[in-house]
């Protein structure tokens, strides 16, 4: 009975969960779908599902009504500098604190442990003036520097922290009895294994950064150096009202790139979320 | 986080070990000058990130205190001590308890929707059939679209002539206009954040539900447990930890939401969506009263720290560790 039962139920299983998932993947399809619509089909009734007339006029709009593409070079170089740093410098802090002693080691953790308790927007309004008078607000450097070195940096120390205090004290013994500098052992025992940490702070950053708002908005004025997801929100027409085609067609591009590469690299994304020792 | 920082700190120190063999003085000599290389190494491996925290968070900190006793006008170039002026505005700001309670309802729909909905995909997720990491991909998605790109096509689909009432008018149901009407506007955006992130912590929670030991379920099914007891007296309790930690990270992720607010309803209508991070923003950046906008940021860093301190508090309560 058992055995006739199953693929019924198989069945009915993947009925259901492929309705559950519908507002999950339903909204990019729509987006996606939208973005090669002409604007008087985007609110036709009955809804189309797939574009009666497609077009890509709004895709053109997008790159000529701003600085599009130079908006996405600003959003893809700070996501990658700052994920690239953060991995470097939160690598060796983590290190540093699990590893190494020395005088005020625990006092140091602490108050960088003060970091995951003090969301950004707390201290965006000292921030920005703190910019300010560096002559430093309308540049990139407050979204480079506060990302890599402050709060949004702890969580990355964190996780590669408690890597590195799983790492058995052999290995590191042997290496320096081999002559191995301190920093040498880092570099070459220690990051070699922390691969899948480092992996899920790669994606723990660039995923922050890429989807920074509420800072670019505070400290960017120029649109040439707007990051996307500011831009995105600019799209409108002389009367202030949005243009919906031409949004959806600039947040296509923003949105699918990433897509694409996660369902590429889908497992190392899983497994490197599960296992950043975030388990508890 | 919860079973990770009440760890003693392990730092393990260099040349501890029995093997160092600490009597002979050579050995002496060889292991304190490696100590005194560590103490510099540490320092430096350290300094970026201590550096960092010290002049982007802790200063930052000092100043909002600073701040709040001074009216800051940065459009008129006023900055003036006046005591608790700014304390007092908060009490007697109208907004400000509408506001809080925004944020209250914003946070405790978040939880409960994204916890439950989390708990329920992974349960439902959590077996070995074929195709099943097909469907863990769909869940998981949204969480890697962009946060601003995820959010207009929202606004797009809850317009009062949006897809949302299109489907609905298909089936004969005249929906509301969902972002411009009071309760349905706060209902959308926790409905948009719900959906954007609830495949992390369904990650996070397969994770834990994996780590359920088989035996002790099906020991428990062979004295006659039924589904329903072994879910409730050993499932929740041995994944606990993880619970707890989502629920931090989900609060603490709640009473940050600016950007769904800023592109779904700009607060409004009325102020019906207007969370703290989105008053202090309008208070700081958009009427440019910095003294005001620092008191409110104040309010926030106090209620983050109190639900951690309540929150670290519970958990000696109802986590349950293996060990």
């Amino acid at each position: 009975m058992r055995t006739e039962r199953r693929p019924a139920l198989r069945v009915l299983f993947s009925i259901g969960m492929s309705l559950l998932a519908i507002p999950f993947v339903f909204p990019t399809w729509w987006m996606i779908t939208s973005s090669f619509k002409p604007i008087g089909e985007i609110f036709a009734f009955p809804p189309t599902l797939w574009p009666q007339n497609p077009t890509i006029q709004p895709y053109i709009d997008a790159l000529t009504e701003q600085p599009f593409l130079l908006q996405y070079w600003n959003s893809m170089y700070i996501a990658v500098v700052v994920t690239v740093a953060t991995m470097v410098f939160s690598a060796m802090a983590g290190y540093a604190f699990a590893r190494i002693r020395f005088p005020g080691v625990n006092f140091l953790f602490v108050i960088v442990l003060v970091g995951l308790l003090v969301p950004s927007e707390v201290t965006i309004v000292p921030l920005f003036q703190m910019f300010n008078q560096l002559g430093l607000v309308n540049t990139h450097w407050p979204l480079l520097l506060v990302s890599t070195f402050g709060a949004p940096s702890v969580l990355a120390t964190f996780i590669m922290r408690q890597f590195f205090v799983t790492l058995p004290v052999e290995l590191e013994e042997a290496a320096r009895l081999d002559g191995l500098h301190r920093a040498a052992i880092w570099w070459r025992i220690a990051m070699p294994l922390a691969k899948a940490s480092l992996g899920a702070v790669a994606i723990f950053t660039f995923l922050h950064t890429w989807n920074l708002y509420l800072e670019p908005t505070v400290y960017l004025q120029s649109p040439d150096l707007f990051t996307l997801p500011q831009a995105l929100t600019r799209y409108t027409d002389a009367y202030g009202g949005q243009m919906w085609n031409v949004q959806l067609a600039a947040a296509t591009m923003t949105a699918v790139p990433v897509l694409i590469v996660f369902i590429f690299a889908q497992r190392q994304f899983v497994e490197g979320l599960a296992q950043t020792g975030l388990k508890g | 986080m919860s079973g990770v920082l009440d760890e003693a700190p392990v730092v393990l120190a260099a040349g501890a070990s029995p093997r160092a063999g600490a009597g002979r003085p050579a050995e002496k000599r060889r292991r304190r000058r490696l100590s005194r290389g560590d103490t510099l190494i540490g320092y430096l491996f350290v300094a970026p990130q201590v550096i960092g925290i010290l002049a982007f968070v802790i200063l930052p900190l000092a100043l909002i205190l600073y701040y709040n006793f001074h009216e800051w006008n940065v459009l008129a170039n006023t900055f003036r001590f006046v005591g608790t002026e700014n304390v007092e505005r908060l009490f007697s700001d109208p907004k400000v308890a509408p506001v809080l309670g925004a944020t209250a309802v914003f946070s405790i729909g978040l939880v409960i929707g994204n916890l439950g909905l989390a708990l329920l995909l992974a349960v439902l997720l959590n077996r070995k059939v074929r195709g099943i990491t097909f469907f863990r991909t769909l869940f998981f998605s949204p969480v890697v679209v962009s946060l601003v790109a995820w959010t207009i096509v929202w606004g797009f689909l809850l317009q009062d002539d949006g897809g949302i009432n299109g489907l609905l008018a298909m089936v004969g149901v005249d929906g509301p206009n969902w972002l411009r009407e009071g309760p349905t506007a706060m209902l959308s955006v926790i409905v948009v954040q719900v959906f954007k992130n609830v495949g992390l912590n369904m990650i996070l929670f397969l994770s834990a539900l994996q780590g359920v030991p088989r035996e002790v379920t099906e020991a428990a099914s062979i004295d006659g447990a039924g589904k329903a007891a072994i879910f409730g007296r050993i499932t929740l309790p041995l994944i606990s930890p993880t619970i707890l930690l989502t629920t931090i990270i989900t609060i603490v992720g709640s009473l940050q939401v600016f950007a769904q607010i800023a592109v779904l309803t700009q607060g409004g209508p009325g102020i019906s969506t207007t969370v703290l991070v989105y008053y202090l923003f309008q208070q700081a950046f958009e009427f440019h009263r910095f003294g005001y906008g620092s008191t409110l940021a104040l309010v926030l860093f106090v209620i983050v720290l109190l639900l951690t301190i309540v929150q670290w508090q519970l958990r000696k309560r109802w986590v349950f560790y293996e060990n």
